[in-house]
């Protein structure tokens, strides 16, 4: 910006000059003054008069009184009229002076301003400079795109002119196609008839059929000649087959109307017993609300709305299904309003119970809402019903078919489902009585052994109480405690041998045991031995027989265990049966 | 389930007799005739060419065995081995052969459907249906075999003949309101026709068997249209596959559509449970196995599938077709109602490893299969609500709405299941390889007990 900072420069500049002068001016006439004083010669000896005169004069010409009176011959100055002359005078060059200064300053303002202003011209002119260009611009670029839309425009036209040839070209190939495809084709029939005709006149041997002999037909009946009654009975045949479909399908559609009237008759009844349970608690809680003119009869209409429709239900014609299709709607409407009117008036009891729920217990309201909602819930499982009912009797028969269809196939289905079901459970119940029995033979066998071992220890008993000796004491007390400590050892023992005996046994059996299975069995080995009583708890009031029956107890749980595996390979063995037959 | 030995067969030439007595296997240019019981051979034929098709006659009594090279058909009696009958198309050549339902005529279709020649075994009559449309499936007969619907194209116009099979007495001929019929199907109670349009444009028509139009149905305009048809065995539905991956049931009274089946890439619903094979090889070394699996040999060798099921939502693996190629790899092609109507199972084909099961009573989504590998083939028990699958390995698969089951078909050198047939008493699979067939058994109900 090379131009501003000029501008400035000259500015300053301006300023300089316009306070230089003035100051100059200033001293330069006080200097006058002082000089005027020092060096002048205005007044001298000689020319007092003429000065007085003359400064008179000079006064006077100023407006101030004048300093000195020619009153005859006294030319005397009058001092205090000097003094005040002199007073004014100075009070004279002070107020020029300051008026000078004011207007020094006012110049500067002005001066200054002026520079302002043509700053802001030049700026100005800058910005219309700047915005003639951007217009111009601007201007260019309407023409350009202007062009550029015309173009475009041209563009599209020719686009669309050659969509519309393409059109028409395609219209024109696709008529020349099928054209063409006729030809095609006739040229093809004709040739094809030709070579028909060439077969036939050539009346070629080869095609030809080679029977042994000839085989009856397959009713067993004689082929025809073909007559007009043939043809008739063609006709007969074809209307038949006809006719006995639509006479089927026909009756389906009785029997499924037959069903949905029964329906209908059902939900009507169940409605008109609703309303009319409804009318008489309507009329006793607000008879304020409607004339009981009114109400009866509404009542009436409502009856001969049920009449007609009770009526119109076993009608078949036209006019009795409009009848219906009205009555049924006429009701809808009732009961909407009815339910419209149940939800108000269930809105209002819950506001007048959130007002006043300190008066109405908690619970009597909760049961009220309750009851409402149910109310309500079957209410409007009532209007769907109906609703659907609607539907169908205003709508075509075919969605009473599908509709009847698909009741039938819930059912249906349903019915697979439990058979399904019972199945299962049938075979569960058998297993569990196959298992049942081998616990109860198990238990047999058990109860006998223990028996036999009853009976063994009894004469074990017997022979220790006839060999009674006096040396049998001494030896009783460290048996005891040894076969004691031996007992717990040894059942622990049992199921410690069991286990590995099993894992031996695991792998030639079968090809899948885990080992979690076998921990499990040997935990329920020794749980039945211990619940069979094969551990006496009463070990330590006898305790001579212990040794024996440890042992024998101990390979009895083998035997048990064994036989439990059996069991379980066996009902795995079911198992797989059965997933075989389910596949 | 049992697993019968290997037996060879050519071309998957293998069928049961309609009365399930008889199983016929094409080796080569030999027929061979087995007991299904017994599975031995009772009869064998042989016949002057390499066989290319093979059908039982619905009495159960005669076997056609068409040679389409030569033009030439042979049929084999089963009550008199030494009955023969041959029929010789000439020069006109032949590209399909077919009983007629009664069992005692043969439709053969000549080479550029220049004619239908009916030929029949009691009177060695000959006659000629002229104009039979090339298409998709140009001819059906009713369940009852009473009538046979036949596409004709004259004229650069669509029609449908209705003949009568007893005498192949003309009872209806009708213009049809396509642009290029593709195929028709009767009901199975053979009253209603459905016929549809090209993939080129969504259309099927459902005529009355007078020939009266009943209705038509569109889905969408400006895409590929109808991809598969298939109507339930009650006649109540009429399910539509299309090129959009939806399935659409059509009921039969107002022949409007009752609901929608979409093969989303993610399964959500919350009804269906979603099976998953997963595949694992026997792991080595484990104590438990080793010596018992190295002795039993084989199945350490092979891998073994099981499903699991998974927890929703599930991505299903989906492969995005070429859209140049023409016949993309999409759409449902593949439909099946399983014989009590109550299931529907579809295959779409851009996701192509996975089976569809849908409930036809709750209209919902019931069961999704996901292979490892894409599915070849899949058939309903006819007895019971069960499918069987392959995906052209050594397992077998099967569905039932208990649970998903994958089995290893257990012979040496890895049979694999390309196709399979259920035997009609539903007890019995017929299992076809590559070059070879074996039979599976199922376990029933009477074995258990």
């Amino acid at each position: 910006m090379p131009e501003s900072s000029l501008v400035k420069d000259g500015r300053s500049s301006s300023v300089e000059y316009g306070a230089s002068p003035l100051r100059q001016f200033s001293q330069s006439s006080l200097l006058l003054h002082r000089n005027s004083y020092m060096l002048s010669t205005f007044c001298t000896e000689h020319n007092v008069q003429q000065c007085l005169s003359h400064i008179n004069q000079e006064i006077s010409s100023l407006g101030l009184p004048p300093v000195w009176t020619e009153s005859g011959d006294s030319s005397e100055l009058n001092i205090v009229a000097v003094l005040n002359c002199m007073y004014d005078l100075i009070q004279l060059q002070r107020r020029g002076l300051r008026t000078l200064e004011s207007m020094e300053v006012e110049q500067l303002k002005s001066s200054s301003s002026i520079d302002h202003l043509q700053l802001t011209i030049t700026r100005l002119k800058e910005q219309l400079e700047l915005s003639k260009r951007e217009n111009t611009g601007l201007l260019e670029r309407e023409r350009q795109l202007q062009l550029k839309a015309k173009s475009l425009q041209s563009c599209l036209k020719n686009e669309k002119e050659e969509v519309q040839k393409l059109q028409n070209i395609i219209a024109s190939r696709a008529s020349q196609y099928n054209h063409e495809m006729k030809r095609k084709e006739r040229e093809f029939n004709k040739l094809k008839e030709r070579l028909n005709q060439l077969l036939v006149d050539k009346k070629e041997k080869k095609q030809a059929i080679d029977v042994l002999n000839n085989i009856g037909r397959a009713d067993g009946k004689r082929s025809l000649w073909k007559t007009e009654k043939t043809e008739a009975k063609h006709e007969g045949e074809m209307y038949k087959t006809l006719l006995s479909d639509y006479d089927a399908r026909h009756r389906e559609l009785v029997l499924e109307n037959a069903e949905l009237r029964k329906v209908l008759q059902q939900i009507k009844k169940d409605m008109v017993s609703i309303l009319s349970s409804r009318k008489p608690a309507a009329k006793s809680d607000k008879p304020e609300h409607s004339g009981v003119q009114a109400t009866s009869e509404e009542e009436e209409e409502e009856e001969e709305v049920f009449d007609s429709s009770k009526e119109s239900v076993e009608l078949y014609c036209f006019h009795a299904r409009e009848k219906l299709t009205n009555s049924i709607r006429l009701q809808w409407r009732r009961l909407k309003s009815h339910v419209e009117r149940l939800d108000s008036q269930a809105s209002l009891v819950q506001m007048v119970e959130s007002k006043n729920t300190d008066a109405v217990p908690q619970e009597t309201q909760e049961e009220e809402m309750d009851r409402l909602k149910l109310e309500i819930q079957q209410c409007k499982d009532f209007i769907q019903t109906q609703q659907q009912l609607l539907q169908h009797q205003v709508s075509s028969a075919c969605d009473e078919e599908t509709a009847s269809l698909l009741s039938n196939c819930y059912m249906l289905q349903e019915k697979e489902r439990l058979g399904d079901e019972w199945k299962t459970l049938e075979e569960q119940r058998k297993i569990f009585e196959r298992e049942r029995k081998n616990f109860t033979e198990a238990a047999i066998r058990l109860s006998h052994e223990r028996k036999a071992f009853e009976e063994d220890r009894a004469t074990w008993l017997k022979h220790q109480f006839l060999n009674l000796s006096p040396f049998a004491d001494s030896k009783k007390t460290p048996l005891l405690k040894s076969k004691s400590a031996f007992l717990i050892s040894a059942e622990t023992e049992a199921a410690a041998t069991v286990a590995p005996e099993k894992l031996i046994k695991c792998p030639s059996d079968t090809a899948s045991p885990t080992p979690r299975c076998v921990a499990l069995a040997s935990a329920s080995t020794t749980d039945l031995c211990r619940t069979l009583c094969f551990i006496p708890e009463n070990s330590s009031v006898q305790p001579k027989t212990n040794g024996e029956h440890v042992e024998e107890s101990g390979t009895f749980c083998g035997d048990v265990f064994v036989q439990h595996q059996q069991w379980e390979y066996s009902e795995d063995h079911t198992l797989s049966q059965e997933k075989n037959s389910s596949i | 389930m049992n697993f019968s030995e290997v037996f060879k067969q050519s071309n998957q030439l293998c069928k049961v007799s309609p009365d399930g007595k008889y199983l016929a296997t094409c080796v080569q240019y030999r027929l061979v005739v087995r007991d299904v019981s017994t599975l031995q051979i009772m009869h064998l034929y042989t016949c002057l060419d390499q066989i290319s098709h093979m059908e039982w006659s619905s009495d159960s009594l005669f076997i056609l065995c068409a040679m389409y090279k030569r033009g030439l058909v042979q049929v084999w009696s089963l009550e008199q081995p030494d009955w023969h009958c041959k029929i010789d198309e000439g020069s006109i050549g032949l590209v399909s052969s077919r009983w007629s339902p009664d069992g005692r005529h043969i439709l053969n279709t000549t080479e550029f459907h220049l004619r239908i020649t009916v030929w029949s075994l009691c009177t060695k009559a000959v006659s000629y249906i002229k104009y039979p449309k090339a298409c998709q499936k140009g001819i059906d007969f009713s369940r009852d075999g009473s009538y046979m619907a036949l596409a004709e194209r004259r004229d650069c116009k669509d029609f449908v003949s209705i003949f009568v099979c007893d005498d192949w007495h003309l009872l209806r001929h009708f213009e049809t309101e396509t642009q290029d019929l593709a195929g028709l199907e009767w009901s199975p109670n053979g009253c209603v026709l459905a016929v549809w349009d090209s993939c080129l444009e969504y259309k099927v028509l459902l005529y009355s068997l007078d020939g009266r139009l009943l209705s038509t149905y569109s889905a969408y305009e400006w895409s590929l249209g109808v991809k598969s048809v298939s109507w339930s065995p009650s006649s109540q539905f009429l399910a539509i596959g299309s090129y959009d991956e939806k399935v659409r049931i059509i009921n039969h009274i107002t022949w409007k559509k009752i609901a929608q089946f979409q093969h989303p890439a993610t399964v959500e619903s919350t009804k269906a449970t979603v099976y998953k094979e997963v595949e694992r090889r026997p792991a080595v070394g484990t104590d438990e196995m080793s010596l018992h699996n190295i002795t039993t040999g084989s199945t350490l060798f092979n891998t073994q599938s099981k499903y699991e099921i998974c927890s929703l939502p599930v991505q299903v693996p989906v492969v995005k077709p070429d859209p140049d190629r023409a016949n993309p790899k999409i759409g449902v092609s593949v439909l099946a109602f399983s014989s009590n109507n109550h299931y529907l199972a579809t295959k779409n084909d851009n996701m192509a490893s996975v089976v569809w099961v849908w409930n036809m009573q709750m209209m919902s989504l019931q069961a999704v299969l996901e292979q490892t590998s894409a599915v070849r083939c899949f058939q309903w028990d006819p007895c019971h609500p069960r499918l069987a699958l392959c995906t052209g390995n050594t397992k077998l698969y099967l569905w039932s709405p208990g649970g998903c089951v994958a089995v290893q078909v257990p012979t040496e050198g890895g049979f694999q299941v390309h196709s399979l047939n259920w035997h009609c008493s539903g007890n019995s699979l017929i299992l076809l390889g590559k070059e070879q067939l074996c039979l599976c058994y199922m376990e029933t109900d009477e074995e258990d007990k």
